[in-house]
Order: C-alpha cells, then structure tokens, then sequence
C-alpha cells in the first residue's frame, strides 16, 4: 500500500517536473526566435537559397513579391528572418556588419540609421548602382544611400511623406470642418496654425478626448520637413543651437501644456488602447501608419478617419535594401533587392501594405491612384500622399540621428505631459543626448 | 596477471638454483616493460584528472577569462561599435569620467535602492514560505513544485505581463486600486513607483527558490531540538526564533550573497518593463540600472570603451560587496 502511494506519488512530482521543464525549453525556444537568423536550412532542394533580414512590417512576404519572384526564377528560394523592433534589430546588424558574420544576403536599413551606415560600413556592402535604376527613384533618396566615393550602398523601399489623420466624428462633434479640403486650409502652411485648431477642438472636445494622440507624434511630425535638423551639412551636430529644433520642441511643449494632447508614448501598449477606444482625434500620419491604425482600431472606427494635407510636408520612415558582400549569393541577391524595389513592386507593395513608394514612376500606377484603406473610406491615399511626397525638403541626416530624436520624444517632451516644465524637459533630454552622443 | 605469475614462481627457483638467473636480458626486461607501465600508470593517475576538469577550464579561458581581459584592454581606449577594431589609447580616461558621470551614479543608486526593495522582503517572505511549508502539509509536493514556477517562467514572458499589469491608463492593478480610492499611479514614469513595480517581478520570480533553500536548510534541523525547546515551554514562535533561525544562519548567509549579487545585475526586468525607451530605463531614468546603463553605453550608443569600463567598475563593486560580505558572516560566525 505504502509503497503504491509513494510511486503514484513520485510519478505525480516527476510529471509536474517534466510539464514544468517543458515550459521551461519551450520559453527557451521562443526566446531564441525573437533574436532572429534562425530561418532553417535546407527545403530548397539544390536551389539558391537568399535569405532577408528585415524588421517591422516589410510586407514583401504578405504581398506575395517573394512567390512571384521565385515563380520567375524557379532556382530561386527565399527566406526572411523579421525582428519587429528596429531598436533591436539594428545593434545586432552592426554587429554582424563590423564581425562579418551572421549576416543575411540581403539586410534592411531604416532611414534613421543609413547615414551611419553609409559612413561606417560601406565597405562591407556591395555597391548596388549596377542594379537599381537611378532614374526611378526619388534624387533625395538614391543619395541618402550614397557614399562619398560614388558607391551606392541600399536601394530604398519606401517613403514616408506625411499627412494629418483625423477622426471626422470627433472633428464634427466639435464643431470643426470635416471636409479634407477644409481641414487642410485650416492649417495649412503651419504648425502653429495647426495648434491653433488644437485650441479650437480642445474647447469643444468631446469628454476625454485630446487633439493629439502623443508629444512624441507632433515633435516627430514638425521637424521630419525641415530641411536641417540635428546635423548641418557639414556632419557638425547642430541640434542645441538650431532654432527650428528648439521651436518645434518649444511649440510641443506648449500645446502638451494646454492639454491639447494625450500623455502617451508611441508605439506602446497604452497608445493602442487608445487608438481603439478613439481617445484622440488628429494624428501625424505618413502611409504606414494607416496600416497601424487599422490594426489596432475596432471594427467600428472603419470610415471614420479621413485624411488631410500636413502643415508642411515631412519624410517619416522609409527604408533601404543593402547587400552585405560576405553573402554567399551577393549577386543573386542584389538582383532580388532592385527588383523587390523596382517601381511595379513598390507600386504592389504600397497597394497590399501601404508603403509608398520612393519611386515617382510608381506614383501613376493604378495600385496607386486607386488605393482606399477601409478606415478612411473613400479617401484617395495615394494621390493625397503624392501629393505630401513632391512637397518634401530634401533633408540633410545625420549618423545618430534616431538616437537625438528618441531623446528630444522620450525623454523630452514626454515629461511636458507628466507634469514637468518645458525647460525642465528640454534640460533633461540635452543631457541624456549629449550622454549619448559622448559630446 | 603475467606479473603476479612470475613473481610467484620466482623464489623457488632462486632458492634451488637450478634455473641459473639471466641478470641481463631477462628481469631488466620485464623490469622495463614493468616500470613503463608503472610510469604510464602515474603519469595517469597524475594527469587525467586534469583532463577531466579542462573543458570546464578551457571554456573558461575562452568565454570567460579572454572577455575579462579584453573588455580592460578595451576600457582603455576609445572604441565604438560601428568599428571595433579602431582602438585609440586613452588611458584612464573611461574611468575618471565615471566619477562626474550623472546617468552611472543615478544607476548605481537605482541598483542599490531596487536591490533593497526587491531582496528583503523577498527572503522575508521566503522565510515565512518555507516555515509554513515546514509543516505537514497535504500535497505538499505539489506547493514545492509550485512555488518554483516562476522561477522556471521566461524572463521576458513574465515581465511583459507585469507591464500589462502596472499599465498607468489601462492595467489591472491601477483598476484594482481604484476600488479602494487610490488613484491611478504612473507606474512607470514616478520614480519610486516604477522601482517598486521592477522590484515586484524580481520577488514575484526569486521567493520561491529562496523558500526551497530555506526549507532543505530547516529539514536538516535535528527534530530533538525542537522537542527539547518544546519541553522547556518553547511556543511555536519561540522557538522559531530560538531554534529555527540560528540553525539558519548559514543558509540566510548564502541566500544574502546570491540575492546581492542578482540585485547587482538586476539587468531584463527594468529593461523590459517599458519596452519603448528601453535602455535608458524611463524617460527620467528613474529606473535604469547599472546593467542597463552598460547595455546603453554599449549596444544603443554604441561606445564600446565606455561600456568596458563601466563593466570593470560594476566588477570592483562586486568584488567590495563580496569582501564586505565576508566580514560579515566571519563576525557572525565568530559570534554564535
């Protein structure tokens, strides 16, 4: 009897032991998915195998560009490995880029970081001007990807001209013109107008609602159309002592005083919720984010966004393809990467996904000139968009500019909202900048 | 065997003298053939066992002693990530700055106050745990496995539900606390609200590994002293104190020196805990630790000699905290 019970009793410990380690391995296993290279081998059966290192939304797989390709070259196979976060995404392709190792055939790169890129690592990476077509891209593009010495480095994907999304619901229940036409003259020209039409809803919001659905979104939004930022033209870091970034932090910081805008952080959990729960009414919007949007908004939000002209039009986002020279297939893969940019592909992409293209030639295409998005009804996005896009400065970047823009949002201007003085927030995201910077 | 056979055999035949011995060829050469074994032999015994410790020892070379040194050779000079291979000499230069370095010592003071926040109520708590597991229970098994699931739960997976948890507009807690008429808390912008919370997911994780060394630790207690206590009139907190704790010394000893050393590299909860700003650990920093001020130094802002240096500072912190530690418990030890 005794001895019964102790085995069932051994069998129970050991049973709970064993679900626990597999719990254990199994959170071991999804860990090790996260960091990403870990596309299996094989499957290809004797093919050329080209593997993509990409984060975010990238949208090639979805819209079905790699099929297509592998359909026109049956030798062909090809694998992608996305990390979601570019923050992590990044300090691991520089590491890769400076070891040569682990590095996929054909790596992207946010225009955040490209300068960097372009300056530091360029000779790592093949010289892709033999593949892509300059003429099809946009000037400003091809060269925010061009070194020095002449060597083009990444072909870009998409662009980021910047529009405002705006709920008409929300516009309307304040007494504010719906019409996009209207909309965009109230603001139109700039950004202190468009604060302006922040006072006007904010005195007749609807309860707990703000204008604006972050600090971070408007700061972002202002300085991604001037033409000088942090860096002047001579690399020299400029962002303390240029007037257009202190009146962009200043005008912010003014409008999260007034209340004019909610205290969330992009991207965040929190920040979701609110777009679900329409806490806010307007936002800085270039095209991808109409695909956030509706991935976080209720199925009853559809229809309700409209979309308007922007202040002055700015660049936010927008990457580039490189191909890393240690790659096995270096010249298969560039191949792959001028044709997943090439104009009609980008044209495709913008038309499943909602990355505009960098390519003008694409901007006729009917994927284009046709494309509506369920959450702003009939709204013609890709004219709006082209539109935004003509209208863009062609801005001067720098190698660290993500770093002093993550700086002036998050540990700037965010504090306006939590109850910290303008200079106090300006002061503290100096600080932690130059830290960074080692300035 | 062979050997054994002969050594057997050879007396009689001395003793008789009839097999006339072969002084030269026969016994020099089993002799030799007897000593290369015996040589092989101790050259075995000697160095296999050295053998069987070098892997451990080579991956230490490896992974463990060559990083060391490397990242002091790298605190010496300024080096980026971008090109790690550009070293430029600078001598101390990485470490004399650390002393006028605002973000190290608001890290450094993070760390020791998170430390504290999270490790002592979780050994108190721990104590308390494997006290009332002490008892005879029903299944009790079951609550032992138990408690070390969360030990055994991915870092990253629990932390990110501790994020939806202290959420400031949204989360569970601020909803709980509103029930009793305490306003939303920011959880993760106030400075001592977000240590609290990091600390939170620390003790949640470590309570129940340290109730499991504190329960082995008061099994091995001799019954007899607990009757004897009870004879004398000992109540159950009596002699908790008089008996339990003593015996424990030991245990809480080890189990301060490991929590210590945890909380210095307390490193994925605060960096998980606001996914967006990451590294710098809130956006006042309020609660970037040591780990992570070397992760940003590093891998954000991508300057490796800084972060090298850093390294070799939390390293010399460890080695005063481990001193200090010593010295305690040899007083203690003296003491009791």
């Amino acid at each position: 009897m005794r001895a019964r019970t102790r085995t069932a009793r051994k069998a129970v410990v050991l049973a709970a032991v064993a679900s626990l380690g597999a719990g254990l391995l199994a959170g071991c296993a999804d860990d090790g998915k996260d960091d990403g290279g870990s596309s299996s081998e094989g499957g290809g059966g004797g093919k050329t195998k080209i593997t993509l290192g990409l984060f975010g939304t990238a949208g090639f797989e979805e819209s079905g560009l790699y099929k297509e390709y592998e359909k026109l070259h049956p030798d062909i196979d090809i694998q992608q490995t996305v990390v979601e976060r570019n923050e992590n995404y990044y300090p691991a392709l520089i590491n890769h880029l400076t070891t040569n190792s682990g590095l996929q055939d054909i790596q992207m790169v946010e225009v955040g970081n490209i300068a960097e890129i372009v300056e530091t690592q360029s000779d790592k990476l093949l010289d892709l001007s033999k593949y892509g077509k300059k003429s099809d891209y946009l000037e400003w593009k091809w060269q925010q990807a061009t070194a020095k010495d002449g060597q083009t480095i990444g072909v870009g994907t998409d662009i980021g001209p910047m529009a405002i999304c705006y709920r008409t619901d929300l516009f309307k229940a304040a007494g504010l013109p719906t019409d996009r036409e209207e909309v965009g003259k109230l603001w139109a020209g700039s950004w202190d107008k468009f604060v302006d039409v922040g006072k006007q809803y904010q005195d007749k919001a609807p309860k707990g609602t703000t204008f604006l659905d972050s600090p971070g979104g408007l700061i972002q939004a202002i300085l991604s159309g001037e033409k000088d930022r942090f860096y002047d033209a001579s690399g020299k870091v400029i962002y303390k002592t240029n007037p257009a970034v202190k009146d962009a932090f200043d005008l912010t910081a003014q409008a999260a005083e007034d209340g004019l805008i909610g205290n969330q952080t992009q991207f965040q959990p929190a920040w979701d919720t609110t777009i679900a729960n329409s806490k806010f009414a307007a936002m800085s919007c270039p095209p991808w984010m109409l695909g956030y949007i509706k991935g976080k908004s209720k199925p009853e939000s559809a229809g309700k966004w409209d979309i308007a002209q922007a202040p002055k039009s700015g660049n936010w986002g927008g990457s580039f393809l490189t191909v890393p020279k240690s790659g096995k297939n270096t010249e298969e893969a560039a191949k792959l990467a001028a044709w997943l940019t090439a104009p009609e592909q980008q044209a495709k992409l913008f038309g499943v996904q909602g990355s505009f293209p960098s390519t003008p030639a694409a901007y006729e295409s009917t994927e284009v000139t046709s494309a509506k998005n369920d959450m702003t009804g009939d709204a013609p996005i890709g004219t709006i968009f082209a539109q935004a896009a003509e209208n863009i400065p062609v801005q001067t970047i720098g190698p660290k500019d993500q770093i002093i823009q993550q700086g002036l949002t998050d540990n700037g201007v965010i504090l306006v909202t939590q109850g910290k003085s303008a200079k106090e927030a300006w002061d503290n995201a100096v600080k932690t900048i130059d830290n960074n910077l080692d300035q | 065997m062979t050997t054994g056979h002969e050594t057997a055999a050879a007396p009689p035949a001395k003793e008789g003298g009839a097999a006339p011995a072969r002084p030269p060829a026969g016994p020099s050469d089993d002799e030799r053939r007897r000593a290369r074994l015996s040589r092989r032999w101790q050259r075995d015994v000697r160095w296999s066992p050295y053998a069987f410790v070098s892997p451990f020892f080579l991956l230490f070379l490896a992974f463990g002693l060559f990083p060391l040194i490397y990242t002091g050779w790298a605190s010496l000079h300024a080096v980026e990530l971008t090109a790690p291979t550009d070293m430029s000499w600078v001598g101390l230069r990485n470490y004399t700055r650390i002393f006028d370095d605002d973000f190290f010592w608001n890290a450094a003071k993070n760390t020791l106050t998170i430390g504290i926040i999270s490790t002592v109520p979780q050994l108190l708590m721990a104590m308390g745990l494997a006290h009332i597991l002490n008892y005879k229970l029903r299944a009790s098994t079951f609550y032992r496995v138990a408690m070390l699931a969360p030990y055994a739960t991915s870092i990253a997976a629990a932390s990110l539900v501790f994020v939806l948890l202290f959420g400031r507009d949204y989360g569970m807690i601020n909803w709980a606390l509103n029930f009793v008429g305490i306003d939303n808390i920011d959880w993760q912008n106030d400075k001592w609200a977000s240590q609290i919370a990091v600390s939170t997911i620390v003790i949640w994780r470590w309570t129940g590994y340290n109730a499991l060394i504190y329960l082995a630790a008061m099994q091995a207690i001799p019954q007899d002293l607990y009757e004897s206590a009870a004879l004398d009139g000992a109540n159950r907190w009596q002699q908790f104190f008089h008996v339990t704790l003593p015996s424990l010394r030991p245990t809480i000893l080890f189990t301060v020196v490991v929590s210590t050393i945890g909380a210095s590299q307390l490193f994925g909860e605060p960096l998980l805990f606001d996914a967006n700003k990451g590294a710098s650990g809130g956006a006042q920093h309020q609660f970037q630790t040591l780990g992570l001020y070397l992760y940003e130094q590093g891998w954000v802002n991508q300057h490796l000699g800084r972060a090298s240096a850093i390294a070799w500072t939390m390293f010399l912190i460890l080695i005063v905290i481990g001193i200090v530690n010593y010295v305690i418990s040899r007083r203690l030890r003296a003491s009791s």
